[in-house]
């Protein structure tokens, strides 16, 4: 048995288990809410400074008195427990799953037209221009068609229709990832300051985003100008109407 | 039986009078007649009764449609004008093939409305979101065509 382990077991009792003591091995007395609610994260931000953990070496070389004893001697911090646990305590297993990528329908490829079922943009055909490394598909109206701008959307919510888009030169740049996706946090206003209009500055869409945008689309637009009908299908929206059969239509 | 014996002529003379007329139906179930398959893996080809085999069952065969021989019901099939005029009773495949190809069937069955009609159904089934879409676009264009010729012609004839 390793002698790390039972210290590191009373670290765990202490810092997490607090609140809510054991009952038995990994099941705590608290459920996960009733822990979120006793610890009160709601109440305020923590405003606690992590401190930056200074390393702490290991081993100690210490001068050693003697002819005899070698001068120096590398000696651990710490020292090793004498005692050994009399139980054995087991250490639950690491998982070392991970989840793959997720693995598109045949019927989605580069330059399909997809419909998208939900959302903002629900009803809207749509181009798609790749997978992202998060699974999810990146969309993108084109902008100027229909207004749906470069967009994730998660491949559940999509009709796949064997419509494409000749689009087999389009390169997405590498700024268009999942990254550029994610929102900027802004400051919150405090109350006070709101009610006296204070800090209402207008968001304004990026420029980037924007010229990003219109480098996407253009080779898309002028790829969908090259079908008749194309561009007015990308404008339009779809939907069911009366006497549709979804079960036994064909996209 | 006194009672039909003392008639037996006048009975007699209804039955003649009755076989004499004309039949109402054209299209007869028997040996050379032209079937469409309306059920199985088959369904929507043509066929052959080569035999009838009895009141809800005739062998059929479709050996240019590639139509295997089987017993089939005739509440799957459906009866065509067209015969194959003296095929005789339990034809082997070829001389079925050989008579279905020499009677030019199939080109008049492709030149039949039913069969046009069957195909437009089909292409209509089959059509994508695409193709309906452009069929919604041409029908509101023919609509405009029709819409101002109609007001033009009213107002010429006013």
């Amino acid at each position: 048995m390793n002698s790390s382990a039972p210290g590191l077991l009373s670290t765990v009792n202490i810092t997490k288990m607090a609140r809510s003591a054991p009952i038995s091995r990994n099941v705590g007395r608290l459920s996960r809410s009733q822990v979120a609610a006793k610890r009160g994260l709601f109440k305020g931000k923590k405003t606690a400074k992590v401190s930056p953990k200074a390393e702490v070496a290991t081993t100690v070389e210490k001068q050693i008195g003697g002819k005899a004893n070698g001068e120096k001697r590398v000696i651990p911090t710490q020292k090793a427990s004498k005692f050994y646990p009399t139980e054995d305590v087991r250490v639950p297993k690491v998982s070392r799953k991970q989840a793959g990528k997720t693995k598109l329908r045949a019927s989605i490829t580069p330059g399909t037209v997809l419909i998208l079922l939900a959302g903002r943009f629900a009803g809207r055909r749509v181009v798609f221009l790749k997978q992202l490394d998060s699974g999810l598909l990146l969309v993108t109206g084109p902008f100027k068609l229909n207004g749906v701008p470069l967009r994730r959307v998660s491949q559940a919510y999509v009709i796949a229709t064997s419509t494409k888009v000749e689009i087999a030169d389009v390169k997405v740049p590498e700024t268009v990832n999942d990254a550029y996706f994610v929102k900027s946090k802004a400051a919150k206003a405090t109350k006070e300051g709101e009610f006296f209009g204070e800090g209402a500055e207008k968001k304004t869409f990026p420029e980037e985003k924007k010229s990003e945008q219109k480098a996407v689309d253009a080779p898309v637009l002028a790829a969908v100008k090259k079908v008749d009908n194309l561009s007015k299908y990308l404008k339009a929206s779809w939907g069911l109407s009366k006497g549709d059969r979804f079960h036994e239509l064909k996209f | 039986m006194p009672g039909v014996s003392t008639q037996p002529s006048i009975q007699k003379q209804e039955v003649v009078a009755m076989s004499q007329q004309p039949s109402t139906f054209k299209r007869f179930v028997e040996v050379g007649r032209v079937v469409l398959v309306n059920d199985g893996p088959s369904a929507g080809k043509l066929a052959v009764i080569v035999e009838i085999i009895d009141h809800n069952r005739a062998l059929i065969e479709g050996p240019a449609t590639s139509v295997p021989r089987q017993a089939f019901p005739y509440r799957h099939l459906i009866l065509t004008p067209y015969t194959l005029a003296k095929l005789p009773r339990a034809a082997g495949s070829g001389a079925v093939k050989k008579a279905f190809e020499k009677s030019g069937v199939s080109e008049k069955w492709e030149a039949s409305a039913w069969a046009k009609k069957l195909a437009a159904r089909q292409v209509r089934k089959n059509s994508t979101d695409f193709d309906r879409f452009q069929v919604m676009v041409a029908k509101k264009q023919r609509r405009d065509v029709v819409r101002k010729a109609h007001f033009k012609e009213r107002k010429a004839s006013a």
